[in-house]
């Protein structure tokens, strides 16, 4: 036995395997769910006086014995007869395909992409519902409605039918991008169930998503200015840039680009691997990065990555060819018109670009970013 | 304690004494404003006093009912729209003394060449769930 705080982090690697080997032995997924949840409080309660030597048995001895209880409860409730027993059967105990399936199971392709996401970051990520509900700034009453009807949802979903990995990678991408508010970084959290899905699966697009993760967040450091305003790349520190993670993204990346199954979440990542592999903006290898956005277009056929290529098309051939590839696109689109100022900045078209930025500012999704449409259509103005 | 709604509006507010729009500023007086705003809401939080402040982005339609099994009917945006929201503040004060004093404050955010925007904020006070023991 020793004693110390808990890492959390750790404790919660541990989560999918526990939920899974429950539901392996015959428990039903939402009753499980919540019996892990207890069993993680009682661990971060009680460990620190006297940890386990085998954290995941005493978790999955002390989730079942309250999967037991709540059973119980529920079976006086309702008059049916009990059908599980005080401890847990021998037998196996979850494999890496279980694992998977609570994976599969939490962004089933019934669920809507923000109830996966809270399925995912409680069942999976053993993150409790006031923490789920303060990262996305709701009340905890309506995060806690929101899990326990997709709870529901996936109750008749079988454990053993093969699920769709490509709906687990959107909700993952969907955690990552939310960055962080309150005291959960779900950035982070993000990596690390990309981690622990990628341990257990040997997939190309899962190790694309973990390298394109990892390239991201190496940048965070330099993203915004400590009173929260936004630095565009091209004006990054790079001495801030996580060179550890930018080695760990690029040699992930590699790997699975090697076996030559390209799907859209290597060639997002390879597009930030070429950005992390420039010492200076100016040394930024545009040529590259338009060849992987057509083979992103190809992919996908999204109207937003194409906008993304025509403003590296502006910097591969000039703002003018930029700005005609822009010019065949749809300018309801979220962005177009922040893209079309600075493509008209690049061109030297100071006052269309200044009168743009402003009207960029006006339809921005975030004060973040309004603030800065506003800062560079006023810098703009200044220099006419 | 009571909640107050401060209410911004980027039309529909009397005119401000220095009334120069965002689109006529220098950098620095863009930065200055921005930096007010965050000080200012950085102090409430310390003090115990702010709730909440959310910015709206300046397009909304007009939604309403169109009867039972239609899909309901949108309009706008408006062009003659005399009142539109820009965002707003809640404070939870001792007084309404007090929210007028931080109204105050929120409305001499700095604008056009440095000096104070002085524009009109509305506020408002929220009616409570029920009455009070005290009451």
């Amino acid at each position: 036995m020793a004693t110390g705080a808990v890492d959390e982090a750790r404790l919660r690697d541990l989560i999918p395997g526990v939920l899974a080997t429950l539901v392996h032995r015959g428990a039903d997924f939402a009753t499980a769910e919540d019996a892990v949840q207890e069993a993680l409080i009682r661990a971060v309660e009680t460990w620190p006086k006297q940890r386990p030597d085998d954290p995941k048995g005493w978790l999955i001895t002390t989730a079942w014995r309250r999967f037991i209880d709540l059973t119980r409860s529920d079976t006086a409730r309702h008059n049916r007869e009990s059908r599980a027993a005080d401890e847990p059967p021998p037998g196996p105990t979850e494999s890496a395909d279980d694992t998977l399936q609570i994976y599969f199971l939490c962004a089933h392709p019934s669920l809507t992409p923000p109830s996966a996401v809270a399925l995912t970051l409680r069942a999976v990520g053993g993150l409790t519902t006031r923490q789920i509900a303060q990262a996305y700034l709701v009340p905890e009453s309506t995060m806690a409605q929101r899990i326990s009807r997709a709870k529901r949802a996936v109750s008749d979903v079988r454990f053993d039918q093969p699920g769709d990995l490509r709906t687990v990678l959107r909700t993952l991408y969907l955690v990552f991008n939310e960055g962080y508010s309150g005291d959960v970084d779900l950035a982070a959290e993000a990596i690390r169930l990309a981690r622990q899905l990628a341990a257990t699966t040997d997939d190309e697009e899962v190790a694309g998503l973990l390298a394109l993760f990892l390239l991201h967040h190496a940048r965070r450091p330099s993203r915004t200015r400590v009173d929260g305003s936004l630095v565009p790349l091209a004006e990054q520190d790079r001495g801030l840039w996580r060179r550890d993670l930018i080695a760990e993204g690029v040699g992930i990346l590699q790997a699975a680009l090697a076996r030559d199954r390209l799907g859209e979440y290597q060639a997002q990542a390879a597009i930030a691997a070429l950005h992390a592999d420039a010492q200076t903006a100016d040394e930024t290898d545009w040529v590259q990065i338009v060849e992987w956005y057509d083979e992103l277009v190809r992919l996908t056929d999204s109207p937003v990555v194409r906008l993304n290529r025509a403003v590296a098309v502006g910097e591969a051939d000039g703002a003018q060819a930029g700005l005609a590839a822009l010019a065949e696109l749809d300018p309801m689109l979220p962005r177009y018109t922040a893209s079309a100022a600075y493509l008209h900045e690049r061109a030297g078209e100071f006052s269309t670009a200044a009168v743009l930025y402003a009207q960029a500012a006006a339809k921005a999704q975030s004060v973040a970013e309004r603030n800065h449409l506003t800062l560079k259509a006023a810098t703009l103005r200044e220099h006419l | 304690m009571a909640k107050y709604l401060f209410l911004k509006h980027y039309r529909g507010a009397p005119a401000s004494v220095n009334n120069v729009s965002m689109n006529q500023w220098t950098p620095d007086e863009v930065q200055a404003h921005i930096q007010y705003m965050n000080d200012f809401a950085k102090r409430l939080q310390e003090s115990g006093e702010y709730v909440d402040s959310q910015a709206l982005a300046p397009d909304g339609a007009w939604v309403r009912s169109d009867g039972e099994g239609k899909p309901p009917v949108t309009d706008g945006p408006f062009a003659e729209t005399k009142d539109l929201i820009a965002g707003w503040m809640i404070v939870d004060v001792d007084s309404y003394e007090r929210a007028v004093e931080l109204a105050g404050e929120l409305s001499a955010a700095p604008g056009a060449g440095g000096k104070p925007i002085h524009e009109w904020l509305e506020v408002r006070s929220f009616l409570t769930a029920g009455p009070k023991f005290t009451d």
